[in-house]
């Protein structure tokens, strides 16, 4: 499944349903399914937030992909922003590049904690990809192993 | 993203309901500060989160600016109700060692 969508903030909830959607058919649990979709909140809110900082206003542009392999969903988020300069930092607990904004500076923590597999890669002044795996079943113990 | 509030006692409980993300939060911010402007004199205000279905870090972001504006009035603040997806997120952002679970 791939889905392209404006970055605004209401198509968060949008973009979230869609992944949980597309997850059912794995039967995962209710909190399962919650992980998977605060996950894809993170990281649609970093593409609108972060990546298009411009705003609203230009055609900017998200991607969602999913696809399922045995009981393990796959999920890519991806944007064309101005990238992450230094992804280490951005990936520190609590570190925002928005300190004035009321932002807590956990969205890439909960994708990593919420999610089996994590991993995001990122060209300055290209854009941003965000790869992630839950695993389902009551497996992950395994799965991580 | 819906809020009420309702006075018990000495303190004013506000009642959250909907998904918060980054696009009610803009609305929600606005409608809890007023409130919280409104009853500035009061000991203490609980956020009842049982009608929030979805929380991301938005969330936090939000309850923890709200910590600070009523630091500012010198009232108390407490979270209730949070739902199983809602709490996992408070439990990690360690927010319940500033405002309390009641």
């Amino acid at each position: 499944m791939k889905l392209t969508f404006l970055a605004r903030s209401e198509n968060e909830v949008f973009a979230r349903n869609v992944a949980a959607a597309f997850a059912l058919p794995l039967n995962p649990t209710l909190s399962e399914l919650s992980d998977v979709k605060t996950a894809v909140s993170e990281a649609v809110t970093n593409c609108i937030v972060h990546a298009y900082p411009d705003g609203t206003d230009a055609e900017h542009w998200v991607t969602l992909e999913c696809s399922t392999e045995d009981n393990r969903l796959h999920i890519v988020v991806t944007d064309s922003g101005k990238g992450i300069e230094d992804i280490a930092r951005a990936l520190t607990p609590f570190y925002t590049s928005c300190p004035g904004e009321e932002r807590s500076g956990m969205g890439f923590t909960i994708m990593q904690t919420f999610m089996n597999e994590f991993h995001v890669t990122s060209e300055p002044g290209h854009g941003t990809r965000v790869e992630m795996t839950k695993c389902f079943g009551g497996t992950a113990e395994a799965y991580a192993r | 993203m819906h809020i009420q509030s309702l006075r018990r006692g000495d303190e004013l409980v506000l009642y959250l309901e909907g998904e918060l993300d980054e696009h009610s939060v803009v609305t929600l911010r606005t409608k809890a500060d007023a409130l919280i402007d409104e009853n500035a004199g009061l000991s203490r205000a609980v956020f009842n989160l049982a009608g929030v279905r979805f929380m991301d870090s938005t969330g936090i972001g939000f309850l923890m600016g709200r910590y600070k504006k009523l630091s500012r009035y010198g009232i108390k603040m407490a979270l209730e109700a949070p739902n199983q997806g809602a709490d996992k997120i408070l439990l990690m952002s360690g927010i319940y060692s500033l405002v309390p679970k009641i």
